[in-house]
Parts: C-alpha cells; structure tokens; sequence
C-alpha cells in the first residue's frame, strides 16, 4: 500500500488499531471498534470521521466575469455569504463530473468541496471555463476536513472549544477560532444527523481531533460506517450511484438543475428531458436481513429491469437496504422486485427516502 | 469431545456420531460484523469441504464449507434473530449446525487446535 497518499491523521488510525483500507488512492479507516457499533453510536452521540482525502479549491474573482457559473448546474451567485449549496459539474453530455459543495465566502470568494478521486478532474474541468483575471487555487494539501456528526455534537463542540454552533442553520458556516486556530466550521454532514465539518490548515487538525477524541462523548467512525450512515439517509456516493455516464434527470437529482441559467451539458440534459429518461435511480429495501450488494441485478417478475449501484444491511432498520437504477416503467415505490447474482437472492420493494427518517439532522 | 479445525476457518466439536460446527474466532475477526446467517436445512445432506451454507458480513457473503460429512440434525435458529452472536462467541454459542457424522476418519483431513493456531499464525 505504498503508493496511497495519507491524510494528516494517519498516525492516529493506526495508533486507534483501525482496519485500514485503499480508498480513491488513499490509504484509509474502514473501521475501529467495529463498523455496526460505529453506526449506533454516531446516531446516539458522536462520531468523527477524517475525511482529509476530499479536495478543496479556492476561488477569487467577480463570479458573472469570471465564467465560473458554466461549470455549475446551479446558481453560485444566488448562494448567499456564508451559505454553502450541493450540486454538480456535469460533462458535456449532462453526465456527472462529480457531486460538490460551493461555499459562498464573500462577494468574490468561493470555496469548492470535492470528492477525492476527482480532485485533479475536478479542478481541470472548472479552470477550463474560467476567463482569465481570476484566482483559482487547489488547495487540497494545504486545508483538510473533519467531519463531528451525532445527536451531540453542538454540545461537544460548545463544551470543549467554547464555540456556540447552537444557531448555525443547516448549509451554513461560520468562521471560529478553535484552540488558538482559524476553522470555518459548516453544518452539513454525510450522515442524517445533527453535525458539522470543521475545515481548517492540515498542521491544526491533530490538535483538535485529540481533544475531541479524549471526549467520552466521542468516537472515531471509519468508511464502513460512513457507508451505511449516508446510504441510511438515500445519499449517493459518486463512483457508485452517480458517475459520468448518469445524469441529474436519471439520478433523481431534477431539483439541483436550475435551467435558467447557461451551464455545461444543458442542451443534453433539455434533450433528456423532452424524450423523457429511460431508466431513474431508486431505492429498495430487502424482506430479510440480506443486504443487496452493488452490482446485483433487479428483476421484476423474472425480467431484469436494473442493478444495484449501493447496498448495506441497515442496523437501524433491521433489514438490507440498497439503491440502484431501473427501468422508468418499473420505478413506482412498493413494485415488488427480486435482487440477485445469481446465487443469492432476496425479495425486495422500491421504496422512499429516506429509509432512515429519525436522523437529528435538522434539529 | 474432542475439536478439530480446517483450513478455510471452521471448527467442529466432535461428541460420539454427533458433531457441531461453526465458524473460528479468526474468521469472525477477517469478516467484520455479521449481519445474516443463511442457515442450512434439517433434514441435508452435506459433504466434507462442500458448501454448506453462507455467512454475510458488512463487506462481503462468505461460504462456510461442511467440514466433515453427514446428515443436518439441528440448526441454530437463534442466529436467525441475533447473528451478531457469532461476533461474540464464535466458538461457543454461535454454533451453526448440527452432523450426524457418516464417517469417523475424516478428520484426519482436519487440523488439531494446535496446528490450527500454527495455521493462523503463519497467514498475514
């Protein structure tokens, strides 16, 4: 595993004994005490997840000038200072670059948060519409990010940093000095609860996350919980359910795509949208404990009208849950359907999201 | 009763012309969670080394393999309710079937706790 990049908190997964694992070309936590137990507990109290690996970009430039809005499927002047909004970079057949957070910083700033393993893609596609004039910076090695989710994590955050989050409304950030350092500190999440990504420099993290950590409030979750917390809540996670080959309008994604505006893959998706989409992104449950797994086929009364892009067995439901792209005319939440790789098989139900509806996200 | 293990990480407990058998402690801990035990049929027939049943965990379904011959006399329904029994006591309370055994000399074919322990401790 010598050629995975590491995020600053390397040392402290190994030091925790976590399972590590590749991921998107980093070496990673899958779990530490156990991925189910990490699942539970990040929905009674807290979790911290490293998600140093995610990148980072800086923007600086009048936003109409700089023809940055061509990259994006939304609107980023609309975004308010202070407010961040998810969407996509979309290619020029309307097929998904990557699923992304722009953070409006000030009038001409912006922060972009992107997946790690389309950093470099990532940025490349957005450079390619900028006017020159403007400021457009990777910063990924220099800032990384760590996500505090759980039903208490403005308590803990209140309680060992003094910082009141307490009013920070969902999709905003605000910039707090934490231990000394500067930390814009967002609520938003991967995983349905009440939480927020502390983003700082790569040197101030350790310092924090021991803090934190020593917290018996507190514990670290690795990707394997990740997983099953975001698939819980019907987030998708780019490279499975979404990816250059599906679109907005077949992912399910319709309300992220403002037409009104010109942007990067428009006349694909306006022709898509004419002819109506062929196939859309749905979710399932299973009738047993047996978790649907990517790539298993969806038949519907012995035909097959899909497959699964993500699938997990839910402790908090007590059943497998899974989502994957049909067949529009099989699409209808309840159609019964069969899930198999042809040894293992479960009946299961399209069904709506989210599965997991108790999440403190919100709050 | 005396226990045996075979390469791919099941034990058997042999009593007489009965034997039950699970899954070892080091399988559990290569598995992760345990999230769902297919149990086998009362009733089936299995063969040394075959499939007998599967095993899903958080990451991946895994194959147990019958490791000695027989007939299915009992199964473990408690690991219907609760497969996370076989995290906590793999070797014990987490037994998953029941063999009438057909074939006492079959497990020469199996390790001896020791040699298991040795087996286990020579893999990465």
């Amino acid at each position: 595993m010598s050629n995975l990049r590491r995020t600053p908190l390397f040392d402290e997964h190994v030091r925790l004994n976590a399972k590590m694992a590749p991921f998107s070309g980093w070496e990673m936590p899958i779990q530490y005490s156990g991925i189910i137990e990490e699942t539970e507990f990040c929905r009674k109290s807290v979790c911290l997840f490293d998600t140093g690996h995610m990148g980072e970009f800086y923007f600086k430039g009048d936003i109409a000038g700089s023809g940055i809005e061509r990259a994006f499927c939304f609107s980023i002047e609309a975004i308010p200072a202070g407010r961040c909004k998810y969407g996509f970079i979309l290619n020029d057949n309307g097929g998904i670059v990557d699923d992304l957070i722009v953070y409006r910083l000030s009038g001409d700033e912006l922060m972009i948060v992107v997946n790690a393993g389309t950093i470099e893609n990532d940025f490349d596609t957005i450079r390619s519409v900028l006017k020159p004039g403007c400021t457009f910076e990777n910063r990924s090695g220099l800032m990384t990010k760590l996500d505090v989710q759980g039903p208490k994590s403005a308590e803990v955050i209140k309680d060992l940093f003094g910082v009141d989050v307490s009013g920070l409304k969902y999709f905003r950030f605000q910039n707090e000095t934490i231990l000394g350092m500067n930390v814009a500190v967002s609520r938003t999440g991967y995983t349905g609860e009440l939480g927020f990504e502390l983003y700082t420099a790569s040197e101030n993290i350790k310092k924090i996350w021991d803090v934190l950590i020593a917290d018996p409030r507190v514990k670290p979750a690795g990707l394997g919980a990740r997983d099953i917390l975001r698939l819980e809540m019907g987030y998708p996670l780019y490279g499975s359910d979404i990816d250059e080959q599906t679109t907005p309008l077949e992912a399910d994604f319709a309300a992220f795509v403002d037409f009104r505006k010109d942007f990067r893959g428009k006349d694909a998706l306006l022709a898509q949208q004419k002819k109506g989409v062929d196939r859309v992104r749905v979710a399932f449950r299973s009738d047993s404990r047996r978790s649907p797994r990517s790539h298993y086929e969806i038949q519907a009364v012995d035909d097959p009208i899909g497959c699964v892009t993500s699938g997990a067995y839910s402790p908090h439901l007590g059943y497998g849950i899974g989502m994957g792209y049909v067949n529009i005319d099989y699409s209808e939440c309840g159609t019964h359907i069969i899930i198999t790789n042809g040894s293992v098989s479960m009946n299961g139900e399209i069904s709506p999201l989210p599965f997991y509806d108790k999440g403190t996200v919100r709050k | 009763m005396s226990v045996f293990y075979s390469k791919d990480h099941e034990w058997v407990a042999l009593e007489g012309s009965k034997a039950k058998i699970g899954i070892s402690d080091y399988a559990v801990h290569q598995l992760g969670d345990i999230t769902y035990v297919e149990l086998p049929e009362v009733g089936a027939k299995v063969k040394q080394f075959e499939v007998m049943c599967t095993i899903e965990s958080v990451k991946a379904v895994s194959d147990v393999f019958a490791p000695v011959s027989g007939k299915i006399v009992a199964v473990n329904d408690e690991l219907n309710n609760r497969p996370e029994l076989v995290n906590e006591s793999p070797e014990q309370k987490a037994w998953i079937a029941e063999i009438e055994i057909s074939s006492a000399d079959e497990t020469k074919n199996l390790m001896t706790p020791e040699d298991y322990k040795k087996h286990v401790g020579g893999l990465s």
